[in-house]
């Protein structure tokens, strides 16, 4: 049997991932990383800024989101976010770019504790790539 | 009669227009297949959007403390009408239809003795609703400056009715836009999105999922990025069919003014032989007489 389930990964203005052959996906759900193997429950939950991994047959990627929802429902993995970049595609210029904006929005005094978080995570995240 | 001069002129520049327009056509033309391109691109991400809306709003356990967003404030006493036209004028009906939409609209709420409030996004329907309606229009939004629609844009109007919404200033939201069918027909239409309506389809809620965090939670984060996203998807549908309407107008433009191009030349003609045939008889009289 094999191990394979598909995934989409679509942003407002296009389709940005469409895969058949993947294994595993790590995702990083809003309560922690989640790992999903074919066959994982019906489920749907949001991400918080982060890495979604893809182990696939055709080689290994990794994504940086913001936010997003994930929705695995009969081995379909649909991942919706507004905003996604390869990380290959990653630069120092446009990770710094990231990292500032990300940083000036941590420092803001009059934010809720949830967007504060939010926006710590990013801090983090961005930071840990390099 | 016109003069053959005036003719000629007029000719002149009924042609210089007819290029003018044709070129406009042909601009709409090409921007027409990159607007109706990124609609449908954008399509599934509104489509999946609402669909687990949908089996998230079929899974609450709990559908008195749902969140607001979702099942409204209980009363319908205020409207919001968010009116989405384009920045640029020259393009048919397109602007009208809509704004006849939404007076028609505007007028049955009123009749119900209800109130009203107006966001217009894009500058024309602005121009066209504070004539009658300057008092309740309570902000005017306009994207100028990005070439194509972008989802940015669509997140601030999202984000400014949601901060209306969650200060209490109105019960009801219904956005106005054109729904792209082809070139040729545009749908005008008025969609609520606060409360959401969703009695369609209820077929699928056998579903059960498991939820991470909890179905309330989750609900209370994508509701507010639900009415960005249909924000978003109605502005893809409205720049395709904006495109796709000036694209006809312009069409009807370059091919009236070919008719009347050629209603001109053929009185144009006329005159010049008339002008021919009379110094002739001038002259054979002239002959004539001597």
């Amino acid at each position: 049997m094999s191990e394979e389930f598909k995934i989409e990964i679509v942003n407002p203005e296009k389709s940005f991932l469409v895969k058949e052959d993947v294994i595993e996906v790590v995702v990083p759900a809003f309560e922690g990383e989640m790992g999903i193997l074919k066959d994982h429950i019906s489920i749907i939950s949001f991400l918080k800024p982060g890495i979604i991994k893809v182990f696939s047959k055709s080689g290994d990627e990794n994504y940086y989101v913001e936010d997003g929802i994930i929705e695995f429902k009969n081995n379909n993995l649909s991942i919706l976010t507004s905003t996604i970049i390869s990380v290959t595609d990653l630069d120092k210029s446009k990770q710094g770019d990231l990292l500032k904006k990300a940083e000036a929005e941590a420092s803001k005094s009059e934010i809720s504790d949830q967007a504060k978080y939010l926006a710590d995570q990013k801090v983090e995240v961005l930071r840990s790539i390099n | 009669m016109a003069s053959l001069d005036d003719l000629k002129k007029r000719i002149a520049s009924v042609k210089s227009t007819q290029k003018i327009t044709k070129a406009m056509k042909m601009v709409a033309a090409a921007k027409l297949r990159r607007a109706q391109e990124s609609a449908e691109r954008g399509r599934p991400y509104s489509e999946k959007m609402n669909n687990i809306i949908l089996n998230l709003s079929n899974g609450i356990s709990d559908k008195e403390n749902a969140p607001k967003l979702l099942s409204g404030t209980g009363e319908n006493k205020v409207h919001l009408c968010v009116v989405m036209t384009s920045d640029r004028g020259l393009c048919g009906g397109f602007n009208s239809n809509i704004i006849k939409k939404a007076k028609s609209y505007f007028s049955k709420i009123l009749n119900e003795g209800k109130q009203l409030k107006i966001i217009t996004v894009g500058s024309k329907g602005n121009d066209q609703l504070k004539r009658v309606y300057r008092d309740k229009i309570i902000e005017n939004i306009s994207f100028k400056e990005s070439k194509n629609a972008n989802y940015f844009d669509a997140d601030k109007v999202g984000r400014i009715i949601i901060e209306k919404f969650e200060a209490g200033e109105f019960d009801i939201c219904t956005i106005f836009y054109n729904q792209f069918k082809n070139v040729i027909t545009q749908l005008p239409q008025a969609q609520q999105i606060i409360p959401l309506n969703n009695e369609e389809d209820h077929n699928n809620s056998d579903e059960s999922y498991e939820f991470e965090p909890d179905e309330d939670e989750i609900l209370s984060n994508l509701l507010p990025k639900n009415i960005s996203t249909q924000i978003f998807k109605a502005m893809l549908e409205n720049s395709a069919s904006e495109q796709g309407s000036r694209m006809s107008a312009m069409d009807n433009a370059t091919r009236n003014a070919g008719e009347m191009v050629d209603k001109l030349t053929i009185e144009y003609n006329r005159s010049r032989q008339a002008a021919i045939t009379k110094e002739l008889i001038e002259i054979i009289s002239g002959a004539e007489s001597l």
